[in-house]
């Protein structure tokens, strides 16, 4: 019995201190709410406020009146889109080849892909900054879509992926049918590995939606930004005038993502793992 | 998901396919060309070429408009004797290492609780997950509220239990430990998953066998689970190295509002300048392309000379 009582203990244990980490976790999305909710002499008041106010649609009303919230919205949306359409298609097909096929210089045509991994962003940062300067595409999603519309991570995935789910004698057998390579593509391999196109998908648009270093960058027109440099702006202009206003911001940003999150999370949490222990 | 591919095939393998033994020269093989072409393309646009470019452009002087002046090795001779930029190396490995032990620790054990099949694995894992999916820019936008020194919940919570509040985002050390306490949050669960998965691989009878001998759970922590769970830590180690070392966001949104020249400074007296943006405050606030391209390749030999000196650490504790 004593044996019994003490591992429901340990149980007990357990469960307090995920608990603690859980809302550690959640914690700053809560906060996050709190303030949207409050005006900005409510939030500087001491001691602060825990509990929801009710103010929310004033500051999103001013957040609408300082930024263009649902064009940059729909900028995000745009690229992020974009990206990932182009990212699930041309991976796949290169992951494709090199998972299945042989052909003269695949061997060096892989390391040199994997080399790419190693070099950091910085390092191409003035570069491609001049070169889309030159093409005339500063300011414009095509800077943002055009150099992340392949990437050597999502081949590198897609090909362990389709190296054991896709079986040569499938292949073969449809070859004898007389597909082509392009049928052989889209008919055979594709339906085969949608569960490793979901998860490449969903975080390809992740960190799309949240990418902003080069955004902040290349999008030199203030009418024309994603989501995540209008609030940075949001906040760097009125960060100490309206922290209600632009907690709203940060709040309703995360509101698209969090959807896409929650549909893909088992997917995602399941399949993250795999990169370390491979 | 139980068809995701854990096992590495070999390359050999792979020969045995249909068009391998058709095909005869490369002409023949054009189809697979034309299929892995794009990416190639596009690397060699926005990859290759931009990396030779700033190899170029880091021994001239250019300030992105007028005609590129040959400048040889002196950037980097200036480089080697520019306090700011040791001052950023500095700030970058400690919030690197404020924020990577901390969160390698943490991790660790929310694995090793998460494994010992407790009930609602998938709620935890769900909401420890949730903080490495949002953006950088909100969750640096809600921590420099609860770090902000007038009204901030950190000084709330100091004051309440009867402490002096700090100026968390105009001290060096209270920058420091606010950039890093947001790093540690939103990236704890991610390796917290990416440690259970490595735990997930460990068989049983191991853990049987050890009870069996009498081991505790200490012991069993530190003689079975730790050494098994060495490649996986190095893994971490390493992708933390890489990504912390190269930290840019997380102190451009909490600490832009602070300087009125330059949104890349990094807060009062650089204390929360990293690396990167360092490199970004030369190059495009002040149109020093020429130096910017020095400074990234500086950036590049700290990132690789760390790693090694991580990887090595880890490598050689295994050994003893």
């Amino acid at each position: 019995m004593a044996s019994i009582k003490g591992s429901r203990q340990r149980g007990i244990a357990l469960h307090l201190v995920l608990v603690i980490g859980l809302l550690l976790s959640v914690f700053p999305f809560y906060w996050a709410v709190i303030m949207s909710t409050h005006s900005s002499t409510e939030i500087f008041s001491y001691p602060p406020k825990l509990l929801p106010g009710s103010h929310f649609l004033e500051n999103v009303r001013h957040l609408f009146d300082n930024v263009d919230f649902f064009g940059s919205m729909a900028n995000s949306l745009l690229v992020a889109g974009s990206v990932t359409v182009l990212v699930l298609f041309l991976d796949s097909l290169a992951a494709f080849v090199f998972a299945k096929f042989h052909f003269p210089g695949r061997r060096v045509l892989f390391a040199l892909m994997m080399a790419i991994f190693m070099v950091p962003a910085q390092l191409q940062a003035i570069p491609q900054f001049v070169i889309m300067a030159k093409l005339g595409w500063i300011g414009s999603m095509t800077a943002l879509v055009v150099p992340a519309a392949a990437n050597a991570f999502g081949i590198f995935w897609m090909r362990q992926y389709m190296q054991s789910a896709i079986h040569d004698e499938l292949l073969d057998a449809s070859k004898l049918d007389g597909a082509g390579f392009l049928r052989q593509y889209w008919h055979v391999a594709l339906p085969v590995v949608r569960p490793g196109l979901a998860f490449l998908g969903i975080f390809t648009f992740m960190g799309q939606w949240n990418d902003y270093a080069w955004p902040l960058i290349a999008l030199t027109n203030p009418d024309n930004v994603t989501l995540q440099v209008a609030l940075s702006q949001l906040n760097g202009v009125h960060g100490t005038t309206d922290y209600g206003m632009v907690m709203t911001g940060a709040l309703l940003a995360l509101v698209p993502l969090l959807i896409v999150f929650a549909i893909g999370a088992r997917q995602i949490i399941a399949d993250l793992g795999k990169g370390a222990i491979r | 998901m139980a068809t995701a591919p854990v096992v590495e095939t070999s390359p050999a393998v792979v020969s045995a396919t249909p068009t391998a033994r058709s095909g005869k020269g490369v002409l023949s093989h054009w189809r697979l060309y034309a299929a892995i072409s794009p990416f190639y393309l596009l690397f060699l646009a926005f990859g290759l070429i931009p990396v030779g470019f700033s190899l170029y452009l880091s021994f001239h002087r250019w300030d992105g408009l007028g005609s590129m002046e040959f400048a040889g090795l002196s950037q980097y001779r200036y480089l080697l004797s520019d306090s700011q930029f040791w001052t950023s190396i500095g700030n970058t490995i400690v919030i690197w290492a404020l924020a990577t032990i901390p969160m390698i620790l943490l991790a660790m054990v929310t694995a090793v609780l998460l494994n010992s099949a407790v009930r609602f694995k998938n709620v935890y894992r769900f909401a420890f997950f949730l903080p490495n999916v949002t953006s950088i820019v909100a969750v640096a936008i809600i921590f420099g509220s609860v770090f902000s020194t007038n009204f901030g919940l950190m000084n709330a919570v100091l004051q309440a239990v009867g402490l002096d509040q700090v100026a968390w985002l105009n001290t060096p050390w209270g920058i420091k430990v606010a950039i890093a306490t947001l790093m540690t949050w939103q990236w704890t669960g991610y390796n917290a998953i990416i440690f259970l998965a490595g735990l997930q691989t460990i068989p049983g009878e191991l853990y049987e066998a050890a009870r069996m001998d009498g081991a505790g759970p200490l012991q069993t922590f530190f003689r079975i689970t730790l050494p098994l769970l060495r490649p996986v830590l190095l893994f971490v180690l390493v992708i933390s190295t890489v990504t912390g070392l190269q930290s840019f966001s997380e102190p451009q949104v909490l600490l832009q509002t602070t300087d009125n020249n330059s949104s890349f400074a990094g807060g009062p007296g650089h204390a929360g300048q990293t690396m990167v943006l360092y490199f970004f405050q030369q190059t495009f606030d002040n149109n020093d392309f020429g130096y910017g391209a020095a400074v990234a390749w500086g950036i590049f030999l700290v990132v690789v000379l760390f790693s090694i000196i991580n990887w090595r650490l880890v490598q050689r504790r295994g050994e003893e």
